[in-house]
């Protein structure tokens, strides 16, 4: 296939627009994230001149906001990546026009996964211990491993169906020529070249979803290996990773109904994506609801002291607005909204997703933090309270994760444009060719 | 092979806090003041803990001074990322390397007893105690963990004067600030891998518990119950 370009501007010029035009609305979104980063900037170097004293955090209460965000960011990360490689190995055409915005939420918001653990230090002037005197029995160290190299995979699983994109924008942009022209690797679109990326792209599809399940996991471990009452569970991996797959679908949602909102993509971004995702996030829901379930309920009947004790910080203590609220905000409106399929609309899979997303970061925080309060020699108890430098911290994650990822759009189509003319071109026949060998009467 | 551990008669302790003080001076804890103190953050290697049981007017407070416990199995240094705490194979002794501590707090979140402190803050002391600082032990920067170390320099100066001296290291000589301190002789410490020591004699005794000891961690503090 070789892709003529004259004809992409034609039909799929839209798609450039957003590199070749910019507009108010971009530098005013610039203006406003920077300023919430540059505050987070000045909390951070506050709290690395004077200490974590300036944290809310205490004895017994030695994590909070930083860890849970750590763990939350790393389950967005599972939107993408894992989203976007199963989809390409089910050969589901729908998915054509949202891989990309899935897989750069995957890219840019490990960094923030991996910088808030980092801001969480007490000596992050002494990280390369962790190469110097690195000790593999540590869960921390598992973390390590398992997330650089998801962060390398991820990155080569991006990159790779982008280089067709960026040939295009080095033949036809204007722009930035000399970026593009070295990203394109020489691509020119031959029969051969095609074949060879797409073979890649297939083994890093395949190669990601193990390296994705088992980063969450390790994530989990850090918990789940220590003894503490409500962490040492076995169900603890799994329960992690399908919380980190459905935040995941809500976050792509989200971004996706941005992107068609801002850009105008209604064309490319229709009513069929948000419905299939939506229900794909109905089935998360229920998955998380039964995991939640069943982690409570053995808690719950076992009665133990010290487990019972967190458990009800949570039902009825300090954390139950927190509990509550998870509760409800990740179950019972999502469930609500995308059961019926009425609701299942755009509008209806946005405000669940906002909805998954608030609730799964509670779902973090009270994993982490009533364990902590309620430690099993019930004689120290700390109030965790989190300061403006916690919070301020916080929102300049979210808020450079949104910024990164506006340039990202700025720079390189954030649907792919050789992807959906492939599907115009070839996706259609191959689809009906498919049809047929599961009719009888047909080939095998 | 010593395995040093205390064991503390809970009868004989008149809850003076002593111990804590001792502590305290002996190992250059830092002051916390009363605003951190309140939020949870001051520092006790040595801690006087109070359990209560029953209800009002039927209540009956136990008061247990608490070191670190240095578990045989500890599940402190299990998670350190970076061997920044550690069981000393020769004394059996929880220690804590100050200059490579990343300071993640791991250690203090897996260990169920929270005997493990974080330098949430630079340490600080008043002007006036700043020379009475004990030059044996070292001061810690800020954003590490540290925790008892049964006044482990102590140990080492010990057998560093036996060597000097030509003289064989008598175990009976160690004793951390605590036990030395205690006025009314209610701690003791020693070789617990000797059948004759005061500490194994006083181990084997009838009120002789360790805390949490389902948790499979070997706690090398004893306790003796009261008795009635």
């Amino acid at each position: 296939m070789k892709l003529s370009h004259n004809k992409v501007i034609d039909e799929d010029q839209i798609l450039l627009d957003p590199i070749l035009k910019t507009g108010k609305g971009f530098y005013l979104s610039v203006i406003i994230l920077a300023s919430i980063v540059l505050l987070a900037i000045y909390a951070y170097i506050l709290q690395f001149q004077k200490g974590l004293g300036v944290t809310g955090l205490n004895r017994p209460t030695f994590w909070g906001v930083y860890i849970t965000n750590f763990v939350f960011f790393i389950g967005i990360s599972h939107a993408g990546t894992l989203i976007s490689a199963i989809l390409r190995i089910a050969q589901a055409e729908w998915r054509r026009a949202i891989t990309r915005s899935a897989e750069v939420i995957t890219v840019i918001v490990l960094f923030f996964g991996v910088g808030n653990i980092l801001i969480d230090l007490g000596r992050p002037d002494r990280l390369l211990n962790m190469l110097l005197y690195g000790r593999f029995q540590s869960p921390l160290l598992w973390d390590f491993i398992s997330i650089s190299t998801y962060l390398t995979a991820s990155i080569i699983y991006l990159y790779l169906p982008l280089i067709p994109d960026i040939a295009i924008l080095r033949d036809t942009a204007g722009k930035r020529k000399w970026l593009y022209s070295v990203l394109a690797l020489g691509w020119k679109g031959t029969e051969k070249q095609l074949q060879i990326l797409e073979k890649a792209i297939a083994i890093m599809a395949v190669l990601v979803i193990p390296i994705a399940v088992s980063v969450h996991t390790v994530v989990s471990f850090v918990f789940a290996m220590t003894i503490q009452p409500m962490w040492h569970s076995a169900i603890f991996g799994p329960y992690f990773v399908a919380g980190a797959i459905f935040s995941g679908i809500a976050a792509l949602i989200i971004a996706m109904a941005i992107i068609r909102k801002v850009y105008k993509l209604d064309n490319y971004l229709k009513n069929v994506h948000f419905n299939n995702l939506g229900v794909l996030l109905l089935v998360m829901c229920c998955l998380w609801f039964y995991f939640t379930f069943c982690e409570y309920i053995t808690v719950f009947y076992g009665s133990e002291p010290v487990h019972l004790a967190v458990l009800n910080s949570k039902f009825s203590g300090e954390y139950a607005p927190y509990f509550w609220t998870m509760v409800i905000t990740c179950f019972v409106i999502p469930f609500i909204i995308l059961a019926n399929s009425r609701t299942r609309t755009i509008a209806g899979t946005v405000i669940a997703s906002i909805s998954v997303t608030i609730g799964m970061w509670l779902e973090r925080f009270t994993i982490v933090v009533p364990t902590l309060v309620n430690p099993r020699l019930p004689y120290e108890r700390g109030i965790y309270h989190p300061t403006w430098v916690e919070a301020a911290i916080t929102a300049g994650s979210f808020a450079l994760f949104i910024l990164l990822y506006i340039i990202f759009t700025k720079l390189f189509p954030i649907v792919s444009v050789w992807e959906i003319k492939e599907g115009r071109e070839k996706g259609v026949a191959e689809v009906e060719e498919r049809i047929k060998t599961y009719l009888p009467g047909a080939e095998a | 092979m010593p395995k040093w551990g205390m064991v503390i008669d809970l009868d004989k302790c008149t809850a003076c806090q002593a111990c804590v003080v001792a502590c305290q001076a002996e190992n250059n804890i830092p002051l916390a003041g009363p605003n951190q103190t309140f939020m949870g953050r001051s520092i006790h290697w040595m801690e006087l803990i109070s359990h209560i049981e029953g209800e009002y007017p039927h209540t009956k407070i136990k008061l247990i001074p608490r070191p670190c416990f240095h578990c045989d199995n500890p599940p402190c240094i299990k998670v350190c990322p970076v061997r920044a705490t550690y069981k000393s194979e020769e004394e059996g002794i929880v220690g804590q390397i100050f200059p490579r501590c990343i300071g993640c707090r791991y250690c203090t979140t897996a260990c169920p007893y929270t005997v493990r402190y974080f330098n949430w803050e630079k340490p600080e002391w008043p002007e006036m105690m700043k020379n009475l600082l004990n030059p044996d032990v070292s001061v810690r920067p800020k954003g590490v963990v540290e925790k008892c170390s049964f006044c482990y320099h102590r140990l080492v100066k010990l057998r560093e004067k036996a060597k000097a001296e030509g003289k064989d290291f008598s175990p009976d000589e160690y004793v951390p600030a605590c036990v030395q301190t205690c006025p009314s002789q209610a701690m003791f410490f020693g070789d617990l891998s000797d059948p004759n020591s005061r500490v194994s004699i006083l181990a084997r005794s009838n009120r002789a518990f360790r805390i949490m000891e389902e948790l499979g961690t070997e706690p090398k503090v004893i306790y003796l119950a009261e008795g009635e």
